[in-house]
């Protein structure tokens, strides 16, 4: 039972403001941590970070470097490797190692200008979609449907196409392409939140319709946001890697994962080290965000439900 | 013999902050043919004890007891497929929410048959003949035509008759109906009670009633236990609880009725300083 | 001398229904011409079962939802937000108060500026003068200063009713809606948040009109009762009136299905069942 006597009050510690914060935060780590893989990812994520900020320390050779007489040298562990190409070279005698440390900077800006751009023009047109309803919902969300009925790879092949290759086309595109799951998860989020008393009590208090879009209903719709632009960024690594291995993305000599690989496709016989490294870095990114994303989804849901 | 009898049961839950003990060493039996009444406000723990009876609490969840026996079967030492026989069949069980408790994916009849192919395997032509037999006795008209309803063309009023006909499906000894007419009109919730009073004395079952209005109490049961916080605060027959209750918990709940206002104001539970007595428990069984 | 602060005449809403693919388009009458005065300081009590219509009619006097055909006054100013906007000075006349204490309050912020957003909203208020007046009120209910920084999932049920009072009336309002207030609550906490609503209405003189579906709670709080059945009011007159007197069928079966918890009856039942 609530009782809520003078003598409950009065017991109950005095929280301030940067406590009540970091309680929350505890709650939400105490759930997320539960999830071990997303731990890990976490982990994982943090690290390549720290390679992405560092990565002029810690290459061994500039990216571009081309060591003419270590064509398609293998690993350093295999017969013919040489300690100072760890990973191998490739066709062109650069090191794989220092072009991968360097390439993740590039997937980890492609995920969050992707990311940011889509997210912030989804969460626009959804909150007006959601809010206004009628005929501005009715428009926005039939063209976020015909962007969503293409298959997306296409769509953003075919912009890129009419934009002219390049890596910031390439994450127009993208953004472009995954902006619509974003309006509909905000449209559908505010359109819950929407007739909750809370918003009522705002409206009957005289707010307008600015502030009850962006100070009363959008802060509450933000968790599945999160998830959603978590996974988005994997998504986009994804994608741009796709474009760069179809040669839409960015253009060689760029050190971009995607790239690397289209790079090496003809030597995927001779030399498996060339195709390898880049999609396991790839590979391994985007499973780490992917845990993330499953984490925080797990962690920011059943919040979403107690409050 | 009595039909349920408890000893000390306590069952806690792991949550962020810890343990959490939601009933603290509740004793509780029932006679047959007795409606029991289980009072508290929420956090009282009142559903949580007749949950673990059933075996329906989550994972999360540890119950301990020093006795948990039903019509002289130990509940303790079933394994859980022997336990699913009981339950259900001779315990059962109807909750707060009638329309949220049927599945809305089938027709009542289908729900009701389902049961009765379950616990007593009869065939087609007589579960659909128990089930019709059933919606007549839960006061259901044109029951022929109900049976092929969802319960969304259905009233809350309807869905928890039609609750009532799943539970008494089995001819269960024991019924437990936790808050069964909270969720509806007091018109509804007055033709509920009745129902299940009087299915309990034609069928001669235990009723345990489990609900935080004490109106309900008044109307419906023999015996009743005050819960408050996961323990017993007092046990009475209904009229002495009600003309003169023995915990300071209970006058204040009953002074708190606004029925019962004296004046302009309400006396409230804090005015009464009330102090959560653990002894209180033992002292009252 | 009373003045009247809330007044409807012949209150009419109907929602249409857009029709399906094999239905054609239906009009629903959620309420049926309803008229009522409120005098000030003084409290009416809406009663009925639910889908009666009293929700939509609460709805209609805070003024969110514009009612089909009928007038509306307050403090003697006709109303109508269908046509011509709502001045801030008649918004800010009447407030709500809603029946579920978890959903009323927004879970982002804190109670601090749950109470301070009406009066950033509607006046030039310094932030200090805000945090005055807020914590002054917050005092007023019954809570303390400490809580000021807290946020509604730190309350229980009961105190975030508190607080969703507190916040209905920093604007000084002259009218006080409250959709099933207590309904919500456990008796204990009820008979509290009772006895502040009283203890508010004396202090402000402030005039109620308490939507229940609870004849107890209404017998406590209402000076006038409307029974209202399927959009209509069956009755309407004082509360003594209609309890010791009713005169629409409906409104009796309503009192008989109440159920009763004095001993007397509780003699009479158990007197029944021994037979």
């Amino acid at each position: 039972m609530t009782n809520e006597g003078p003598a409950t009050i009065e017991a109950a510690t005095v929280v301030k403001p940067q406590d009540a914060r970091l309680q929350m935060f505890a709650e939400f780590w105490h759930y997320f941590s539960v999830n071990k893989g997303a731990v890990i990812g976490l982990f994982v994520f943090a690290l390549l970070i720290l390679i992405a900020l560092f990565a002029p320390l810690l290459a061994p050779h500039s990216p571009d470097d081309q060591f003419r007489d270590f064509f398609l040298t293998p690993p350093a562990w295999q017969a013919g490797g040489n300690a100072q190409f760890l990973l191998g070279t490739d066709a062109v005698g650069r090191d794989i190692l220092s072009r991968l440390i360097y390439g993740s900077r590039f997937s980890l800006a492609i995920g969050f200008v992707v990311v940011t751009s889509a997210l912030i023009s989804g969460v626009v047109l959804g909150l007006l979609a959601g809010y206004c309803r009628g005929w501005v919902d009715t428009l926005i969300m039939r063209i976020m449907d015909i962007i969503l009925a293409f298959p997306s790879l296409l769509l953003a092949l075919v912009l890129v196409a009419v934009l002219g290759p390049g890596l910031v086309n390439a994450m127009i595109a993208i953004a472009f392409v995954l902006q619509p799951h974003f309006a509909r998860l905000t449209r559908a989020a505010v359109m819950a939140e929407k007739n909750r008393e809370y918003v009522i009590s705002a409206k009957v208090a005289g707010a307008s319709h600015l502030r009850l879009m962006l100070v009363t209903i959008l802060p509450n719709c933000i968790a599945p946001l999160i998830v959603q632009a978590t996974l988005s960024f994997s998504n986009a690594i994804l994608e741009a890697a796709a474009l760069g291995f179809l040669g839409m993305g960015a253009q060689p000599p760029t050190p971009e994962w995607g790239t690397m690989l289209a790079e090496a496709r003809e030597f995927i016989l001779r030399a498996w080290w060339v195709v390898t490294f880049p999609g396991l870095a790839i590979l391994i990114t985007v499973f780490a965000i992917n845990l993330i994303g499953d984490g925080l989804r797990d962690a920011l849901d059943p919040k979403l439900k107690r409050s | 013999m009595s039909l349920l009898e408890i000893k000390n049961l306590t069952v806690s839950f792991d949550t962020a902050a810890g343990p959490f003990m939601a009933v603290q060493g509740i004793d509780l039996s029932i006679e047959p043919r007795e409606v029991l009444a289980i009072v508290g406000e929420s956090g009282s723990g009142k559903s949580v004890a007749m949950l673990a009876v059933m075996g329906l609490l989550p994972n999360t969840a540890t119950v301990k007891a020093d006795r948990m026996a039903f019509d002289g079967v130990d509940l303790l030492k079933l394994s859980p497929s022997e336990r699913r026989k009981i339950v259900g069949k001779d315990i059962s069980m109807i909750f707060q929410e009638p329309i949220a408790s049927l599945n809305p994916c089938f027709t009542v009849g289908f729900q009701i048959e389902e049961v009765l192919r379950f616990h007593m395997g009869m065939d087609r032509a007589q579960r659909r003949a128990r089930a019709i037999e059933l919606m007549k006795l839960v006061g259901i008209a044109d029951p022929e035509e109900r049976l092929s309803s969802f319960p969304h063309q259905m009233s809350g009023g309807q869905c928890q008759r039609v609750m009532i006909a799943i539970a008494i499906a089995c001819n269960p000894k024991l019924l437990i109906a936790d808050e069964p007419t909270t969720a509806l009109d007091v018109t509804i919730q007055k033709q509920i009670l009745d129902l299940l009073v009087s299915l309990q004395a034609k069928y001669g079952m235990g009723l345990i009633m489990i609900t935080h209005n004490m109106g309900v109490v008044a109307e419906t049961a023999d015996r009743v236990i005050v819960q408050y916080k996961g323990r017993k605060m007092e046990e009475a027959d209904v009229l002495s609880l009600f003309e003169s209750p023995k915990s300071n918990y209970t006058r204040a709940l009953l002074s708190a009725l606004p029925e019962n206002a004296v004046g302009d104001r309400l006396p409230t539970v804090s005015d009464m300083l009330f102090e959560p007595a653990p002894s209180a428990a033992g002292a009252s069984a | 001398m009373s003045t009247t602060v809330l007044e409807g005449k012949n209150i009419v809403r109907d929602y249409h229904i857009g029709g399906g693919l094999f239905t054609g388009p239906r009009t629903v009458h959620a309420v049926k011409g309803v008229s009522f005065t409120v005098d000030k300081g003084k409290t009416l009590a809406i009663v009925g079962e639910s889908g009666c219509g009293k929700s939509t009619l609460a709805r209609i006097i805070t003024l969110i939802d514009p009612a089909t055909s009928g007038e509306l006054f307050i403090d003697g100013n006709k109303v109508d937000i269908a046509r011509g906007g709502l001045t801030k000075e008649m918004r800010r006349k009447v407030q709500i108060v809603f029946q579920n204490p978890y959903g009323s309050l927004n879970p982002r912020q804190k109670i601090g500026d749950v109470l301070g957003e009406p009066l950033l909203i509607n006046t030039d208020k310094p932030a200090a003068e805000r945090r005055d007046l807020a914590m002054k009120m917050l005092k007023k209910v019954g809570l303390g200063h400490e809580h000021y920084n807290r946020y509604p999932h730190m309350f229980s049920g009961g105190q975030r009713q508190r607080i969703a009072i507190a916040r209905a009336l920093m604007l000084n309002p002259s009218l006080l809606v409250l959709d099933e207030p207590v309904s919500a609550l456990d008796l204990s906490v009820q008979a509290q948040v009772l006895n502040l609503l009283a203890d508010l209405q004396d202090e402000f003189q402030l005039t109620y009109v308490f939507i229940s579906h609870d004849l107890s709670v209404v017998r406590y709080i209402a000076d006038d009762v409307m029974v209202m059945y399927f959009g209509e009011a069956v009755e309407y007159g004082s509360r003594d009136e209609v309890f010791s007197d009713p005169k629409h069928s409906y409104t009796r079966t309503l009192f008989a299905a109440t159920p009763r918890a004095d001993v007397a009856s509780i003699k009479a039942r158990l007197a029944k069942k021994a037979a």
